[in-house]
């Protein structure tokens, strides 16, 4: 280990806890760190003194809109309150932790978190969303879990607008540049464009482990005289106060760049990261684990020791430097990657060391656990930082915003599709309806996302059993038996939009269903929370009511939120982005071999659409085309979902479908193309007695998005089985059609039919158009 | 005779024993991320697969050796530039250039350490469109006399696994024409060139065929169901052919 030059810690006039006390009328820089004038009053009232400018930083990042959940909390309560001793059984550990863990059986966890990292991916979007990824895979390591699959739901402006192809091309290059060399399969995730999110592009990331139930680590510092070490990569100057300055303001042209608080990650670093806490968990060598993430060693230090039964004392001037000027407070502020703390028992401090070296990880004995419930930071001796970890990790103010349903809202869902200008010269001919098919398969939200996941490694781990585009991304866990998971995410911002109650339920509704469709029962949820600024009661209603949507919904679904991230003042002046709650759902398998592709392949299967289809087109993908956002999102029926999911889950476990793909954006124009293009499989399709039975127009049938549908391939040996079974369960069914391999084309019958090879330059055209 | 099992799935080939007798190494560089899966392949083909550490200065008596893709210290420097100086890799260039000689087999990062280390000639450069790439391949078998292809036909095309970032390989005209002229481009790419790489080239062998490197993952294309397009097991007969070789049965 080298050494820290004394030298470096006598220059700085050092603000210890004593001169603080004795100079109280010094001025603080609290507004420049993001507190406002009654948070910092409270700092002043928990302290009994004024802060040091070592604790300042401190309660600065932690109790940042991004640590502190400041403006959410009193809303987020309810996923922890409407909550059925049935919906807990397979929870291990809930929210609160780094991330929720699950019981897979067999002695087997999962553990999954969805988190955000739009600002930074605005400002640097390679460096932003490598270390999204980067980030959210610490999480998952701090429980003790070995990553085995990550996911990116992107979100970014106008297709055409000449900033997008700068932010898409970095968000996707760093993404595949961190996660491919973490040796992380990408399973998924989602790609919308839309100019509302021109000057807020969401950059989230997805990360699930697994690990045996007496792996499972938290985060907390118990036991005196346990040491604490800190390892990895070394402090440096990068993403000062991003959590504070970056994550929890507005973006405003008249502030100077805030590039500084980005931060760049390693990959490299991260990779023998993962290697040697798995390495450490397999001994047994920490009591405690946390990873350091937003608010730096601030966070890491005050977490551990208030979920701890004790105090903790640590020697800042130990901590390995990048940069030897930094100060004592950008110490603790620093948010640079790849670093991890640890409590290790004395009797562990030699074999922690051996597992160091081997992997030529860096490491630094910072202090150790103490008994006092104190807090105390020492800078060369002197202290610097004298706090309750709690006040600062957990008890920072927590906001009742006022939130009222905007004046706007009843206008916007008055003003429906239907018959509206942007109706006209609706689509009726033969001709019609079929251009109309190919400008939707070709449109950037609906088109072939292969330009980004093809810069994706989705193979590496070999336990791949399924990845975009079909519906659910599937990881095998166990080999010998074949239990795997399951994970899907999704949002509509235009559903939530114009109604946010029902748009996040119908956010968890399609998770559900995509989960379903692959043939996994689906157990738990995981939420990102991308909206504008709560200080604008617009915006703070979309929040308040999507959350208590998205709480209702997995009450009736039964499966229960076990961890997620809030991102809030996603918007560009005083407009903010489409509310969108993303939302992801975790399912599983007994075996993974009986997951059901999305695409057809086999020959003479009779093919079946699940649901009925009503007249769905506000906020639809097609509205979206012809320029209109107004009306309802189709209306959510969870217990119709709950059907669809058992007839899909049986289906599959019962070797009754090969195929199934569900109906979401783009109805079942889109589904109908992806499964033919899936496997490059044609089908025969007749739609005339299913659209009588419905009672609604071919062109409503191809472009409605009416929830709870699915379209499935049925062997012709299951047919009498599959049909009987939706029967008992009384669930509408109806036959559409049959794959036809030898005829190279989607033949609607009637209509049109439109060779694949056409098809898929339409669906596969659209990328590399705009992006090279 | 024998009795029909109740269960399709649950009747197995019968077992060479002398498979598992076949030790076979993995190579672990830090960065290293292809290993479990190279020694899952070689579990599935019957023999034993041994982990070996790049610091270790013993190659453990196995019979053959694999060196797994990843992106090894990072790659910040140049593909494979770092690792071809692990204390394990002079033991394994000592071992395949002996009479003995050892079969190696590089994969992805371990072709480019392999060209690294000048076991074998030419190098690898960024893909020609910059980006790195995911997809199922296809290349033809264009050697099937080295010690890690001669299960495969002559000519056969197999679909496998193609994911990096630098896989354009690169070598002077000379050394290309040598290596058409001795047969040792051992895969070439079909239908698409995916990289840039010269004359398609996806894999080569050195003079005695016991060395072979290539870019494409035959060792994601070896069990139903996580491999190309869902079903894919073209990858296997590398490990067969390994095995063949070992056991002197061709």
């Amino acid at each position: 280990m080298s050494e820290i030059s004394t030298e470096s810690t006598k220059k700085f006039n050092i603000d210890t806890v004593e001169n603080a006390a004795a100079t109280p009328g010094v001025e603080l820089p609290w507004a420049e760190l993001g507190l406002k004038q009654n948070e910092f009053d409270d700092v002043v009232k928990v302290l009994g003194r004024r802060p040091t400018a070592a604790e300042l930083a401190m309660y600065s990042v932690m109790w940042s809109e991004h640590c502190s959940y400041k403006s959410s909390k009193n809303h987020l309560s309810q996923f922890g309150k409407k909550v059925t001793e049935e919906m807990k059984k397979d929870m291990l550990v809930g929210i609160g932790e780094n991330a929720g863990v699950t019981n897979l059986g067999d002695g087997w966890a999962v553990t999954f978190k969805i988190e955000s990292h739009n600002s930074p991916s605005m400002i640097e979007p390679y460096q932003g969303a490598a270390t999204g990824i980067g980030g959210i895979v610490r999480d998952i390591i701090s429980m003790g879990a070995r990553p085995v699959a990550v996911m990116d739901p992107l979100r970014f402006g106008a297709i055409d607008h000449p900033d997008t192809a700068r932010v898409m091309h970095g968000a996707v290059a760093g993404i595949g540049g961190y996660g491919n060399s973490l040796g992380l399969p990408n399973i998924g995730g989602e790609m919308v464009f839309d100019a509302v999110y021109q000057g807020n592009p969401l950059v989230n990331a997805l990360a699930v482990g697994v690990m045996r139930h007496e792996d499972i680590r938290l985060a907390n510092a118990s036991g005196k005289g346990n040491k604490v070490v800190l390892f990895g990569a070394r402090t440096g100057g990068d993403g000062i106060g991003g959590a504070s300055i970056l994550s929890s303001e507005s973006f405003d042209d008249t502030k100077p760049s805030k590039r500084p608080a980005v931060q760049v990650g390693d990959p490299f670093a991260e990779k023998v990261l993962i290697e040697c806490c798995l390495e450490l968990f397999k001994g047994s060598l920490v009591e405690g684990i946390q990873d350091l993430g937003a608010a730096g060693i601030s966070c890491a230090t005050s977490e551990l020791a208030s979920n701890g039964d004790g105090g903790m004392e640590v020697e800042l001037t130990s901590v390995l430097l990048r940069d030897p000027s930094l100060t004592p407070g950008e110490i603790l502020m620093s948010e640079s990657q790849e670093r991890m703390m640890a409590v290790v028992s004395p009797a562990n401090v030699a074999a922690f060391e051996a597992v160091m070296d081997k992997w030529a990880v860096e490491y630094s004995w910072l202090g150790e656990v103490t008994d006092t419930g104190r807090l105390i930071i020492k800078w060369d001796g002197a202290v610097i930082v004298d706090v309750d970890p709690r006040t600062v990790a957990h008890d920072g103010p927590v906001y009742d915003r006022p939130y009222a349903r905007p004046d706007w809202q009843d206008a916007l869902q008055a003003d429906v599709f239907n018959g509206s200008t942007a109706d006209a010269g609706r689509p009726t001919t033969v001709d019609e309806l079929k251009a109309a098919v190919l400008e939707l398969i070709a449109s950037p939200n609906m088109c072939s996302k292969d330009w980004i996941t093809n810069q994706y490694d989705r193979y590496v781990g070999g336990n791949t059993a399924m990845a975009f585009p079909d519906d659910a991304g599937v990881i095998r866990v166990d080999e010998e038996t074949g239990l795997g998971v399951a994970l899907a995410t999704d949002a509509n911002g235009r559903y939530t939009f114009l109604d946010p109650y029902h748009g996040a339920q119908l956010a968890l509704a399609e998770a559900y269903r995509n989960v379903a469709t692959s043939g996994a029962i689906p157990m738990a949820v995981s939420d990102c929370l991308n909206f504008g600024s709560p200080e604008d009661p617009d915006v703070m209603w979309q929040l308040a009511e999507a959350i208590r949507g998205l709480s209702d919904a997995c009450m009736v679904l039964g499966i229960p939120v076990t961890g997620g991230n809030v991102s809030l003042y996603n918007q560009t002046g005083s407009t903010p982005i489409h509310p969108t709650p993303v939302v992801a759902v975790l399912g599983k398998f007994d075996d993974v071999a009986r997951r059901t592709p999305s695409g057809w392949a086999e020959d003479g299967q009779a093919i079946y659409l699940l649901g009925t289809t009503a007249d769905d087109m506000d906020g639809s993908e097609w509205a979206n085309l012809r320029g209109h956002l107004g009306g309802l999102p189709p209306a959510v029926d969870l217990e119709r979902e709950r059907e669809l999911g058992q007839i899909l889950i049986n289906a599959s476990r019962d070797g009754m479908i090969d195929s199934a793909h569900d109906l979401s954006e783009g109805g079942l124009a889109a589904a109908l193309v992806e499964s033919a293009l899936r496997f490059n499989t044609g089908a025969r399709v007749a739609l005339d007695e299913v659209a009588a039975r419905d009672g609604v127009d071919t062109f409503t049938l191809l472009f409605s998005e009416t929830q709870g549908r699915a379209i499935v391939a049925v062997p012709r040996s299951e047919e009498v089985r599959f049909n009987d079974m939706c029967t008992a369960r009384r669930f509408p069914v109806s036959r559409i059609g049959v794959v036809d391999a030898a005829g190279g084309a989607l033949d609607l019958q009637g209509l049109f039919s439109a060779p694949l090879e056409e098809l898929r330059e339409a669906h596969e055209g659209t990328l590399p158009k705009y992006f090279g | 005779m024998t009795e029909t099992p109740l269960i399709g799935g649950a009747v197995q080939a019968p077992v060479d024993t002398r498979l598992a007798g076949a030790r076979i190494g993995v190579v672990t560089f830090p960065g290293t991320l292809d290993d479990r899966d190279a020694s899952r392949a070689v579990r599935l083909s019957g023999a034993t697969a041994v982990d070996l550490w790049h610091a270790d200065t013993v190659l453990a008596d196995v019979d053959a050796v694999i060196i797994p893709g990843g992106f090894s210290y990072g790659d910040y420097l140049r593909a494979g530039a770092i690792s071809r100086f692990a204390p394990l890799m002079a033991k394994i260039i000592d071992a395949a250039n002996s009479d003995a000689k050892l079969p190696v087999l590089g994969i992805c990062n371990g072709f480019q350490i392999l060209t690294e280390a000048h076991l074998l000639p030419g190098s690898m450069i960024k893909n020609d469109h910059l980006k790195f790439l995911c997809r199922d391949q296809v290349l033809r078998v264009e050697n099937n006399t080295t010690a890690w292809t001669n299960a495969y036909a002559a000519g056969q095309d197999i679909t496998v696994v193609l994911k990096n970032q630098d896989g354009q390989y690169i070598a002077d005209e000379k050394t290309l024409d040598a290596l058409e002229a001795e047969g040792r481009v051992a895969f070439r790419y079909v239908g698409h060139n995916p990289n840039g790489s010269r004359r398609d080239i996806a894999g080569i062998s050195n003079a005695a065929g016991n060395v072979v490197g290539l870019m494409p993952h035959p060792e994601h294309a070896v069990e139903t169901g996580y491999g190309p397009a869902h079903t894919g097991t073209d990858g296997l007969g590398f490990f067969n052919s390994v095995l063949n070789t070992l056991l002197g049965d061709k």
